[in-house]
């Protein structure tokens, strides 16, 4: 298991606070301003970095992230533009975990192999691919572990019953809890539901847990780092893009500016509480 | 893989859901319950002769099958080689070969007590066909439909709101089929208790190219009975358009272990496999993972999936079955491809010679037909699947037919 995931999670228990991780496409709205935003994220408080490989068919995704890969792919985001964001980013934040998120296909036709030997070499701690179950292990999960990634999984509401033990057998880095039956960023995440998941995945791991597709505003960022080790906010962040891309001309300075305040208020939020 | 013919082609998928290396179930762990409760369902239905007598009874009383095995006399005289039998799925209720593969699942959906149906549609036959069902057996209905498509193909989507279907329009990624069958999946992991998703073709994540096929197969079993009757020996040939391939499927897998017996896939040529516009997913695509399933696919060289282009909406996908890709990486079928025009002739040829309008999509087969037929002696059968009539493209199909002086 990385280092800096388990570092960024005790540092954070230490603290008494919960970690707070942000999701962005790599190249939206463009690959400068991309790496420019993860550069506020870390400075207005985000503790870890889920970084999108933009795909065209995200599947479990909602509207706002589907169309912020989509504008990556526009602007020419390929998924060895993403590994070299990723190895930029980690030059400049040697700390802050950084975690690769996207879907097989464009993984599987850059070369599994190469893929996880470059993964490596450019600083990059853990993978989230969503349309990998554990049925499909063979595949990339595999050898992501042996070469030393983090393969994180996906646990939702569907999973809670006898399917978690095979969910979390090759867990590494964290646990994600998805809050919501369905897509990201659709709908709020309910408190009681998510307390409820939480004692049920501590009986079966003792890893750290986060929660995310469900999370749109300080206030429930807040609710929710009472109960989990972490809060990871993606579409409602994006939509700060998807907004600033909507306008006559793109004020870059200002998006970044705006991601960074709407991340400040996430984190102070949760440090409140 | 390798070049060694198995004893029997008729063993797969696997337990993973594997046709070789294509098939399996890469989909997010938010579906992977519900596809694996599909899964302990539909292997529990399968052996069930109750589910077995309950489904012939709507196959011949609602349905209307046997579909008959009709020669052509007329479009054989005209290709001027071997005798060409049409196999009349266009006959079904509904007009296409999709009702067989949807009162299937519509049974095991009852049977799983689930009251909701879930569909994406592409031409609208899978989402008539549905929504069909859904008014025979109560349930609610949601079809998922490309904005564009929707436009196209106004006259079923009125077909649809007629029969009680909610038709959503797709505005997401490029609005067509591909983004359609996504919607639908996102649609499902929102609503995991209630809903069935009901997959039109035989693609998705294992079960459903198994379970797709097994319910179409009922189109080869009468086939293989009807040429029995009528020649007293098997076919030489078979011939289907491909889209995602379930009609071929279900032509193709009863005869798979046949060897005799050679095997033609159609796909779909568009403007033509050089530039680039077409549906033909084994002749132009690679191998790569979209929908839940390994298969060959249209992409970029970065692993984005393309856009398919065909006249024909139901064969306008980036995709194929997977066991069609293993079929095609062995060698048992052979993969071949018609272009918007070679199907165009043939909507009216056939039209004009045997009083049939075909749909589009085996037109794309019968052009294929007409260079495969002229080649064998006269003493040879060739069976074509006519998968659906043509009604529902009359709209887009007359003014070409008008504009290239055949109307």
């Amino acid at each position: 298991m990385s280092n800096r995931i388990s570092q960024c999670f005790a540092h954070a228990k230490a603290d008494n606070r919960a970690v707070l991780g942000i999701f962005m496409s790599a190249g939206d709205p463009s690959a400068e301003a991309s790496a420019a935003i993860l550069d506020k994220l870390v400075e207005n408080g985000a503790d870890m970095i889920e970084l999108g490989m933009p795909f065209s068919d995200p599947m479990a995704d909602g509207p706002a992230i589907q169309a912020s890969s989509l504008r990556a792919i526009k602007k020419g985001m390929t998924l060895a533009g993403t590994l070299d964001m990723a190895k930029s980013f980690r030059a400049r934040h040697p700390d802050t975990p950084l975690i690769l998120m996207g879907y097989y296909n464009p993984i599987y036709i850059y070369g599994k192999d190469t893929f996880i030997t470059d993964a490596l070499a450019a600083g990059v701690d853990g993978l989230i691919i969503v349309d990998l179950p554990p049925e499909e292990d063979s595949e990339l999960c595999d050898d992501a572990r042996t070469a030393g990634l983090s393969f994180i999984r996906l646990v939702t509401p569907t999973t809670l019953g006898e399917r978690l033990p095979v969910v979390l057998e090759k867990a590494g880095g964290f646990i994600y809890y998805v809050a919501i039956a369905g897509i990201t960023g659709t709908k709020s995440a309910a408190k009681d539901t998510i307390n409820a998941a939480f004692t049920r995945i501590r009986e079966e791991s003792s890893l750290p847990a986060v929660t995310g597709f469900g999370i749109r505003t300080a206030e429930q960022a807040a609710e929710i780092a009472h109960i989990s080790d972490g809060v990871v906010v993606g579409s409602a962040m994006v939509s700060i893009i998807e907004q600033a891309c909507a306008e006559e001309s793109l004020d870059t300075e200002k998006l970044v500016n705006s991601v960074g305040t709407f991340c400040r208020s996430l984190s102070e939020a949760m440090k409140r509480s | 893989m390798g070049n060694t013919a198995p004893n029997s082609y008729k063993t797969l998928p696997d337990e993973a859901g594997r046709f070789g290396i294509h098939g399996g179930r890469f989909v997010a762990e938010t579906l992977m319950p519900l596809i694996l409760e599909v899964e302990k369902a539909y292997t529990k239905t399968k052996s069930d002769p109750e589910f077995e007598s309950e489904l012939l009874y709507y196959q011949r009383h609602y349905i209307g099958r046997p579909s008959p095995l009709y020669f052509a006399p007329r479009l054989t005289k005209h290709f001027g080689g071997a005798k060409l039998y049409l196999k009349r799925d266009e006959l079904n209720h509904t007009g296409a070969h999709k009702i067989n593969n949807v009162l299937g699942q519509a049974l095991l959906a009852k049977r799983m007590g689930k009251t909701k149906i879930i569909a994406e549609t592409g031409a609208g036959q899978h989402g008539v066909a549905t929504a069909t069902a859904c008014a025979l057996f109560d349930l609610e209905c949601e079809v998922f439909m490309g904005a564009e498509d929707v436009r196209r193909q106004k006259p079923n989507v009125d077909r649809m709101r007629l029969l009680g279907a909610r038709v959503h329009p797709v505005t997401s990624g490029t609005s067509t089929l591909k983004d359609a069958m996504n919607e639908a999946l996102r649609y499902w992991v929102a609503n995991p208790e209630t809903h069935f998703y009901i997959i039109g073709t035989v693609a998705g994540p294992h079960p459903y190219p198994e379970m797709v096929r097994d319910f179409q197969s009922v189109i080869g079993k009468e086939a293989k009975e009807q040429i029995k009757q009528a020649e007293g020996c098997l076919p030489d040939a078979l011939i289907a358009c491909i889209g995602g391939g379930s009609n071929a499927m279900g032509l193709f897998h009863p005869f798979l272990d046949d060897k005799s017996v050679a095997i033609y896939g159609v796909e779909a040529a568009g403007h033509g496999i050089e530039t680039g516009e077409h549906a033909a997913s084994l002749t132009g695509g690679e191998p790569g993972i979209l929908h839940g399933n390994r298969t060959y696919l249209l992409q970029t060289q970065e692993g984005q999936i393309k856009d398919a282009h065909s006249i024909s909406a139901g064969l306008d996908y980036p995709g194929i079955g997977p066991e069609h890709a293993w079929l095609h990486d062995i060698g048992r079928v052979n993969y071949v491809s018609a272009t918007d025009e070679e199907a165009l002739d043939m909507f009216h040829l056939c039209s004009r010679l045997e009083g049939i309008i075909p749909a589009l999509e085996p037109s794309h087969a019968l052009a294929f037909a007409s260079t495969l037929l002229p080649s064998l002696d006269k003493d040879k059968i060739v069976i074509l699947n006519m998968c659906g009539r043509g009604d529902k493209d009359l709209e887009a199909v007359l003014p070409l037919l008008e504009a290239r002086g055949k109307l």
